[in-house]
């Protein structure tokens, strides 16, 4: 078991755009692209934080467009393959289009865990062009396993080659993870791939515990740069894995110069978990919220625990920013 | 469906569809409507049997249906996004389409954000960009509605751009499984040229006011935040309720916006009222 291969799917030109508003420069792009392909990491994924299609007013307005950004990544990625992220009533179906122009390699198209079905389409578009697709279970932690195989399983029969499961709140505990990537691994017959936020300290652990139960790719980026507290460090996770004596295409000693390009031009504060973070873990909201939950309710003057709370009953997905602005304005309004 | 069989001045006479027993369907055979699995070609069997089509299935689908309307001359209310009639918006532009034979109502992010932009429009020396997030419930997003998310997508963002002469536009569509299902809410973003605050104020509230006229559970529930160029308000749509649930003001809205056309068109032309529905899935 030990001795099996494990991807490392990089996604900290992706989610860490979430981290400081979509503002990765070119620059950066192209540096980090060309460390992390000499590093030996399998995929490289790039992008505004919500993926192809989803710079506005709402998710916030990247500060390079997307062909831009994959046109540089492409440029740079010689070993590496380039991803993308793709959620199916953001992006278009013309994003992809260019995508696959510029020679995108790996699709990863998402939708929340309980909505497979609408990435069916996207995903047979990209299979009758041959192309390399990943279905994405967004916030799986409010699914249990049995719901997440059976969405799972409609993405497979649309063509998927593999399944990311995310933990888009850093809601999960190992034993969470453990039991759902099982499920899958158990019944799937196709790659598994977890992806773990670390609002509860628990991002590499649960990594861990996913490649245990099966999971045969990880997401992971550069000193965990990502949304909310950020996401499973690379560093940490590859050397714990060489550890462990798991097989991978890169080598912890070759992230040390990557890690630190990183920490010096890219990273403007490294994450860490903050009250605001472990509120929104505990309350399964998606992790990029805290950021702007808490700007939202200093510019509204309401309490940010009492939003938090409110935005939680209302069982918010991933990508309602708008629903947050509203509620803090309904909160202030009361308040009057 | 049912708003169809309420309505004064149509008379529904058949509800055909693909399955016998999708829920519309079955809906339509318990109300005595009279029903058939045959689709389209049962359609222009009966095709002078009819005046008016609604037609809910799925943007590739009307694209084929249309060749036969066309064929025909019949008038068409399309309720996906295949824009390939007159994009229509009731309360901004119904008047001027009594001559249309095909009538596209856009989409259900469509209908309930168009109006507002439309009121900026008017509020505002230039509209340099309109974006538009909506949320829907799970339940209310039937199979056609997953699988046109593209043309969701292009349509909403199309219109957007030719109401409000603005040169960029964005859509969005989350669907949310929360349980109990929430309602329709759909946020729009704009960036404008000398936007008068209290013109905005009052033509955004005297658009609400129309359209609650034939949506009586559209209202504004964040007013107009204006910050320099930048504007941002949202509404939410609760339906009528009466075959589909509350929540589901997405399917509300573009069906009451259906009907209101239908009405409008049998009222100024002496067109008929013999009313067929056309669903894939819930509709």
């Amino acid at each position: 078991m030990k001795n099996k291969h494990i991807s490392i799917s990089d996604c900290s030109l992706r989610d860490g755009n979430h981290a400081i508003k979509h503002q990765l420069s070119v620059e950066q792009i192209a540096n980090y692209c060309k460390g992390a392909d000499r590093a030996g990491l399998d995929i490289i994924e790039v992008g505004h934080g919500y993926g192809l299609g989803a710079s506005s007013s709402a998710f916030g307005v990247a500060k390079v467009d997307d062909e831009t950004m994959l046109s540089v990544a492409r440029e740079n990625c010689k070993r590496s393959k380039l991803g993308i992220h793709f959620v199916p009533g953001v992006g278009k179906h013309s994003d992809l289009d260019m995508a696959i122009e510029i020679g995108v390699d790996v699709f990863r198209i998402a939708s929340h865990c309980t909505e497979g079905n609408i990435t069916y389409r996207p995903i047979q578009y990209l299979k009758a062009k041959d192309k390399m697709v990943y279905g994405v279970l967004i916030m799986s932690h409010m699914a249990d396993a049995k719901r997440l195989l059976k969405e799972a399983s409609g993405m497979k029969a649309a063509g998927a080659d593999g399944i990311v499961l995310m933990d888009s709140a850093g809601y999960s505990t190992p034993d969470i993870v453990s039991e759902k990537v099982s499920v899958l691994y158990e019944n799937l017959g196709i790659t598994i791939a977890y992806h773990a936020h670390n609002n509860l300290g628990l991002a590499v652990a649960n990594s861990i515990a996913a490649v245990e139960s099966g999971a045969e790719m990880v997401d992971a980026t550069i000193k965990g740069f990502g949304a909310g507290s950020g996401n499973t460090q690379l560093e940490a996770v590859v050397a714990v894995f060489e550890r462990y004596g798991y097989k991978m295409n890169v080598k912890f000693k070759d992230l040390v110069n990557l890690s630190l390009y990183a920490e010096n031009s890219i990273i403007s504060s490294v994450p860490d978990i903050k009250a605001i973070n472990i509120m929104t873990g505990m309350h399964g909201l998606f992790t990029g919220y805290g950021t702007y939950v808490q700007k939202v309710s200093s510019d509204f003057g309401v309490d940010v625990f009492e939003l938090c709370e409110r935005l939680a009953s209302r069982k918010l997905v991933a990508s309602q920013e708008d629903i947050i602005l509203e509620e803090a304005s309904k909160m202030a309004k009361k308040a009057v | 469906m049912c708003k169809t069989i309420n309505s004064k001045e149509l008379d529904l006479r058949f509800v055909v569809g693909r399955r016998s027993d999708s829920p519309g369907m079955k809906e339509a055979m318990l109300r005595g409507v009279a029903t058939s699995s045959e689709g389209i070609a049962y359609l222009e069997d009966n095709i002078d049997k009819i005046d008016i089509v609604f037609d809910a299935t799925s943007a590739s689908s009307h694209a084929e249906h249309d060749r036969v309307f066309s064929k025909h001359d019949k008038f068409v209310v399309d309720l996906t996004p295949a824009k390939l009639g007159e994009l229509c918006v009731p309360v901004i532009n119904m008047e001027s389409l009594k001559d249309s034979r095909n009538i596209n109502l856009i989409t259900c992010g469509g209908q309930a954000s168009l109006p507002l932009a439309y009121a900026l429009k008017n509020s505002c020396e230039k509209v340099l960009y309109v974006e538009v997030i909506s949320s829907i419930s799970s339940d209310s997003a039937g199979i056609a509605t997953r699988e046109n998310l593209n043309e969701y997508v292009e349509t909403t963002e199309f219109a957007l751009r030719k109401f409000t002469n603005a040169e960029a536009s964005k859509a969005i569509l989350n669907i949310n499984p929360a349980v109990p299902q929430v309602c329709m809410q759909t946020t729009l973003y704009a960036r404008c040229e000398k936007v008068d605050i209290e013109r905005l104020k009052s033509n955004v509230s005297s658009v609400v006011k129309k359209v609650k006229e034939y949506v009586p559970g559209y209202s504004l529930v964040l007013e107009p935040l204006v910050d320099s160029g930048s504007v941002t308000l949202a509404v939410q749509v609760y339906g009528s309720g009466d075959y589909l649930p509350e929540y589901s003001g997405n399917l509300d809205i573009i069906n009451s916006a259906a009907i209101a056309v239908a009405n409008f068109k049998s009222k100024v032309s002496d067109a008929g009222s013999r009313a067929v529905a056309i669903e894939e899935g819930l509709a």
